[in-house]
């Protein structure tokens, strides 16, 4: 019975994970393309939790579906482009290529399914403890997995000073002035315009899409 | 339990899935999110490893693709929207020069 | 009674689940009339009073006539879209009221049996309830764009913007509560309250910058006064719910109160102790009515702003965010982290 629930939940939410990867590429408008991403991110929640990774979930829920797909949307919404992409011609006859391409792999994996035989049905090792939890996470990330965690967050920082740079679009003596502002302020002053300027910039595209 | 070998296929699926899209789309955006389905699929194998070998390292690897994917959703989403204040289109033919 | 069958369990937990969003929404529509009388009591007006006695029916009156208007669906809208996106923001708004701990262990008199007033318990529920939360964005960002009205698109980018923001002070803010109690589980979290005789509460514990922070971020996670700027009537009509009308409005209008009630359960739940209060320890039920008032407090605290605060310009709205807030919550932060270092509260 329960061995049957949890079939029927797998199957459930594996068929609305490749539903909606299918939709997001089929759909030409980008903002259903999103969402139906979004659909995606959250059927692979539901696989992380029978998994037993709750953290991972919950943290998938967070930062996909919450910020970085809110991201997306915004600029969708932002940039409003809503015509349907034009296909072009040149891959007209590079289909059946594809097809027949696409044949070769399912062929490959069927064998590679096919071969493997017996997967193991549940956890190899049933003395350890459970690991999804959140403090064995932890636990790990900042001890054994501590330089990866370190240059992560660098490679944020990074991001950050990108990502301003690219928004911002300033003058030598604007970014002078902002540069001897503390290091937090200057943060917080650049995104802040940095989505100020996005938005002044963008406004005609918004209101003709609107008015059209 | 669910066999290994379903969410391995399940994650095969999903991959392919994406892969294809982002060789078919041509809207840059909707290429970053095939980009992002293709990392999901790999954090579900990752997953499905670190839960059925009972070793935590799997789940950490998916927190830091997490990390990258949301670096890269912020530095990605600024080159769209620099490159459409420059071309006004999202079509990916249309930025095939190396300058803005 | 095996409560072991995970059939019974989970018809147990439906159970629960159907009672807990039952009394919420009845609280909810109460909330709402409360909102008109107290508002029109802090103006000097008299308010809703015909409906049923001093107008205690008027909340269904309200329901009734939601119900019978006009389903008004702008011609170029994107309908889809626009059809689930109420859906969206109140099924966000209502998934969150599953993890938060109601009372204590009651046990029913005459019986053996003893229960947690709690629908579910998990490891990582404050994780969950942030990210339950960070999804009801979309409902309103995507009534926004849907609507095709120049009104609606602004509100709805200017929530997005908004929400994105305020998130980020208020994800920090709970962090101090999280560094003191060791768990993520928010049962736990409120066990860990009842020192001092039931006084221990995170608020009086090193929490208080921590509890200003994200009781300022959550009045703008709720667009409400003084953050009312995605439905801010003088700029942009009704914002993002300019084109909506009937049922699918009073979703929206659902939501939010459903929201400012889940917001006020999450700070009585981690700074003022949830349940915990002189008392609990002998008359458990006492807790429940410990925890419904504190949450009713922050609710008229709620209704107070609206009566006595002006709105804030977008540029404030975004510097006060970025520029104060966020700077408090990391310095919480630091604070909480010496304080829990060694071991001081």
């Amino acid at each position: 019975m329960e061995t049957l629930l949890l079939y029927a939940l797998f199957g459930l939410f594996a068929a609305l994970a490749i539903g909606c990867a299918i939709a997001v590429v089929v759909q030409r408008n980008p903002l259903y393309s999103a969402i139906s991403l979004i659909g995606v991110f959250i059927a692979l929640a539901a696989h992380y939790i029978m998994l037993a990774a709750p953290f991972i979930a919950a943290v998938q829920i967070i930062v996909y579906a919450g910020a970085i797909m809110v991201l997306v949307v915004f600029v969708i919404m932002l940039l409003n482009v809503e015509e349907a992409e034009h296909r072009p011609a040149r891959l007209r006859f590079l289909v059946p290529t594809a097809i027949l391409l696409a044949a070769v792999l399912f062929a490959e994996a069927a064998f590679v399914i096919y071969s493997v035989g017996d997967s193991p049905y549940s956890s190899l090792d049933t003395s350890a403890p459970p690991v999804g939890l959140t403090s064995s996470i932890g636990i790990s990330l900042f001890t054994e997995y501590l330089l990866p965690f370190e240059i992560t967050s660098i490679l944020l920082l990074m991001a950050i000073v990108g990502a301003i740079t690219l928004a911002r679009q300033a003058s030598i003596s604007e970014l002078r002035r902002a540069a001897a502002v503390t290091i937090t302020g200057d943060n917080a002053e650049a995104e802040t315009s940095g989505f100020q300027s996005a938005k002044s910039n963008e406004i005609t595209p918004v209101r003709t899409g609107a008015i059209n | 339990m669910i066999p290994l070998a379903w969410y391995l296929a399940l994650s095969a699926v999903l991959f392919t899935i994406g892969a294809a899209g982002v060789l078919i789309k041509r809207n840059a955006i909707a290429m970053f999110m095939c980009i992002e389905l293709m990392l999901n699929s790999v954090n579900l194998t990752f997953v499905a490893f670190s839960s059925f070998f009972r070793d935590v390292s799997g789940q950490l690897i998916v927190f830091i693709v997490m990390t990258v994917a949301a670096a890269e959703a912020a530095v990605g989403l600024g080159i769209i929207i620099a490159i459409f204040r420059n071309r006004e289109s999202l079509d990916v033919d249309d930025a095939s020069i190396l300058k803005l | 009674m095996n409560f072991d069958n995970p059939l019974i369990h989970a018809g147990l937990q439906f159970l629960g689940i159907f009672i807990a969003f039952n009394v919420v929404l009845m609280i909810v529509a109460y909330t709402v009339l409360a909102e008109r009388r107290v508002l029109a009591f802090i103006q000097g007006r008299v308010g809703p009073n015909r409906v049923g006695f001093g107008g205690s029916l008027q909340p269904f009156a309200d329901l009734l006539k939601f119900i019978f208007k006009e389903d008004i669906i702008p011609d170029k809208s994107t309908r889809f879209i626009y059809f689930i996106a109420p859906i969206i923001a109140t099924a966000a708004a209502l998934m969150t009221i599953i993890v938060y701990p109601f009372g204590p262990v009651i046990h029913i008199p005459f019986t053996d049996i003893s229960f947690p007033l709690v629908i579910t318990r998990f490891d990582v529920a404050l994780l969950y309830v942030l990210g339950v939360t960070s999804v009801g964005v979309y409902g309103i960002a995507l009534a926004g764009w849907s609507s095709n009205n120049k009104y609606s698109l602004m509100g709805g980018l200017r929530s997005a913007a908004q929400l994105i923001s305020y998130e980020l002070s208020l994800g920090l803010s709970l962090v101090g509560v999280i560094l003191q109690a060791g768990t993520l589980d928010l049962y736990s979290i409120v066990e860990q309250q009842g020192k001092w005789g039931g006084l221990g509460w995170f608020i009086l514990r090193g929490q208080f910058i921590g509890f200003i922070v994200y009781l300022i971020s959550a009045i703008a996670e709720t667009n409400r006064v003084p953050f009312d700027l995605p439905e801010a009537e003088t700029e942009l009509v009704a914002g993002f719910h300019t084109e909506y009308s009937a049922m699918k409005f009073a979703l929206f209008f659902m939501a939010e109160y459903v929201n400012m009630f889940t917001v006020s359960m999450l700070a009585t739940t981690l700074f003022l102790g949830g349940w915990n209060g002189p008392g609990v320890a002998q008359f458990p039920i006492l807790g429940l009515f410990y925890f419904l008032g504190k949450v009713f407090f922050f609710l008229f605290l709620y209704i107070w702003l609206r009566g006595t605060l002006p709105r804030f310009r977008f540029d404030q709205l975004m510097n006060f965010g970025w520029k104060f807030l966020l700077p408090l919550a990391i310095l919480n932060i630091i604070i909480s982290a010496t304080l829990a270092l060694f071991n001081i509260i």
